[in-house]
């Protein structure tokens, strides 16, 4: 009924506006909606403008350009990117990259999803535990970076404490490559599971019990409920998130790099966005640095566009 | 009576997938099992964080002695942190910044979203459609170009360069426009009818409305800029521009193993962050909540 009141309303409106367009005093109502939208975007249009689009299109531009020292620029075509093709350290960078993407994406989307059904359960003291794994979340990576180190300190960490306690030999955590980027990635696990959680959550809490419910009823036990109608049914939320994490993951993540392993050791955990860094504010190879930062946000496009392709852009299945 | 409980708490429960299978005999297990799981799972989470905590209260000695409850408990720390190191200032500095950024950030998404969703101009889904696409453009990766555009404008070693570029943000605008879709047009249309501007429908009507969302979107813009870390590193040098991030990060660096001291300081940086999120929790995660459903 209220609607029906509100379409009346609405008709109203628009039948008293129409006169109104073509006789206005000075601007027609028409034109003054125009200025007033002008200027209500104004600022945001010119911020994004001067702040995101311009350096956008300016990194693509640096990479043509060799920039050295404050402010003298010289043409050099390709030959950052020749330079790139053949830069050992860099390819080393994306190759860590490619494994830091390749293990974090995934581990975090299952830990997420975990406990996004954990949490959706009302157990008592739900409230505690949904507060307890979203707190990391809420700490600055550079704290979380000093926390760690504390942590995983090889002689005097709490970690490797704990393993002597428990008999085993501790680890060098940060000092070996490898254990090094584990590391990282288990930190990364660790301070944005809370955050996918709560997305997953709302996209669990959207779909309709009755749906178990009638599962429930033919017999179907949790796995065959969360194959057919959880799985299925969580997949917009599924794509958010695989696609949200994934961009996190190219090209973020170079603070808790700088306060936890600064790259290293033996530059493992030297990922891209980390070595473009170098280059730019360590050495002044502005323009290098540029070039790769452009082929990583090609690489960062392409691999979107794969997983869009891939989950059919988080569309449900209509036909299956 | 034993199946009773049964069905009743597999309802309840909502069987989103773990736990009971409607046929067991084991009424409350697979519940205890999940509830362990889940203070396991939340110890992992705090337990890092609540050493941080404790530990920032030892003496240089028994920092590093693998206990949680410290034994000698002092809070020099924290007057060190306080006396040798201007962080004070450091804090008043991340405050002040991400204060500014949060309001003049919310007024100006709210405008630009009020626009986009209620106005009617021409090239207004076009012009949408380029604001959301600035969303792709990830902050490391423009940061080179960025960092020059702010040279060129004269904005480095000032209050003025942290705040502003830190301003544009698709992000917030999307959401905004998100609500003000949702709004009743109603009043807006008859505040119209009797006369009133555009701004005055905007400032006197729809901001009003959209205070849940603004707070919610406050506390977490607050929540990112207190946290940031790169831009305030390339853009200043400047000792009195130094933001609490940076102060702890090259603290850290001097302090190498005074892991008392640099505790300390990371549990200040921390704290205040740690206060807002058990204050406005449900604003927080409200604001993620509405930010992954679309």
């Amino acid at each position: 009924m209220s609607s029906v009141a509100a379409k009346e309303r609405r008709a109203a409106a628009a039948t008293a506006e129409a006169p109104v367009s073509t006789r206005g005093p000075g601007l027609s109502r028409r034109h003054r909606e125009w200025l007033a939208a002008a200027l209500f975007l104004a600022p945001d249009v010119l911020g994004l403008l001067v702040f995101v689009a311009v350096p956008m299109v300016l990194s693509i531009a640096l990479s043509f350009f060799q920039v050295s020292g404050f402010g003298s620029y010289e043409w050099i075509g390709l030959g950052n990117y020749e330079r790139m093709m053949n830069d050992p350290l860099f390819w080393d960078s994306m190759k860590i990259t490619g494994l830091y993407v390749v293990i974090l994406v995934p581990v975090l989307f299952c830990v997420s999803l975990g406990l996004g059904l954990l949490v959706k359960q009302k157990l008592p003291g739900m409230g505690v535990y949904r507060t307890a794994l979203f707190l990391p979340y809420v700490i600055s990576l550079v704290v979380v970076g000093v926390l760690w180190k504390f942590l995983l300190d090889e002689q005097t960490g709490a970690v490797n404490r704990a393993m002597r306690a428990a008999g085993l030999d501790g680890e060098s955590w940060l000092g070996s490559p490898s254990l090094a980027l584990g590391c990282v990635i288990a930190v990364m696990v660790w301070v944005m599971m809370g955050y996918y959680m709560i997305i997953f959550l709302s996209g669990l809490q959207e779909i309709p019990k009755e749906y178990y419910e009638a599962a429930k009823l033919d017999g179907a036990g949790p796995w065959t409920q969360f194959r057919s109608i959880t799985w299925p049914l969580l997949r917009p939320t599924s794509f958010f998130v695989l696609m949200m994490s994934t961009v996190a993951a190219i090209t973020g993540g170079l603070d808790l790099i700088f306060v936890l392993t600064n790259g290293g050791p033996a530059n493992g955990t030297s990922l891209a966005i980390f070595y473009i860094y170098q280059q730019a504010f360590g050495f002044g190879e502005y323009g290098y640095a540029s070039a790769m930062g452009s082929f990583l946000v090609l690489i960062m496009v392409a691999v979107s566009a794969v997983i869009f392709k891939f989950t059919r852009g988080g569309r449900f299945d209509d036909g299956e | 009576m034993a199946s009773d409980t049964l069905t009743s708490t597999a309802g309840r429960a909502g069987g989103s997938g773990s736990g009971e299978g409607p046929g067991r005999r084991r009424p409350l297990s697979p519940r205890a099992a999940l509830t362990a799981l889940a203070v396991l799972l939340s110890v992992i989470s705090v337990l890092p964080v609540l050493w941080m905590l404790t530990s920032s209260f030892k003496t240089r000695e028994t920092v590093t002695d693998g206990r949680l409850i410290p034994t000698d408990f002092t809070v020099d720390n924290f007057v060190y942190v306080f006396t040798e190191v201007p962080f004070a200032r450091y804090l008043w500095n991340s405050f002040f910044i991400s204060a500014v950024i949060t309001i003049a950030a919310l007024f100006f998404h709210s405008m630009a979203a009020y626009a986009l969703a209620r106005l009617r101009f021409p090239g207004r889904e076009k012009l949408f459609g380029a604001i959301f696409a600035t969303l792709l453009v990830t902050a490391p990766v423009v940061l080179i170009p960025l960092f020059m555009v702010a040279r060129e404008l004269g904005l480095l070693d000032s209050y003025a360069g942290l705040v502003i570029p830190a301003i544009f943000n698709a992000f917030g605008i999307f959401l905004l426009r998100q609500f003000y879709l949702g709004l009743p047009k109603e009043l807006e249309e008859a505040a119209v009818i009797d006369g009133c501007g555009h701004w005055r429908v905007y400032w006197n009507i729809v901001l009003p409305m959209s205070r849940p969302i603004l707070s919610a979107l406050a506390i977490f813009f607050f929540l990112a800029n207190w946290n940031a870390f790169v831009w305030p590193l390339v853009a200043t040098n400047d000792q009195d521009l130094t933001v609490v991030q940076l102060g702890i990060a090259s603290f850290q660096t001097q302090y190498t193993s005074n892991w008392n001291y640099i505790l300390a300081a990371a549990t200040v940086a921390a704290l205040p962050m740690l206060i807002l999120f058990f204050v406005f929790q449900r604003q927080i995660v409200e604001s993620i909540k509405t930010s992954g459903i679309k």
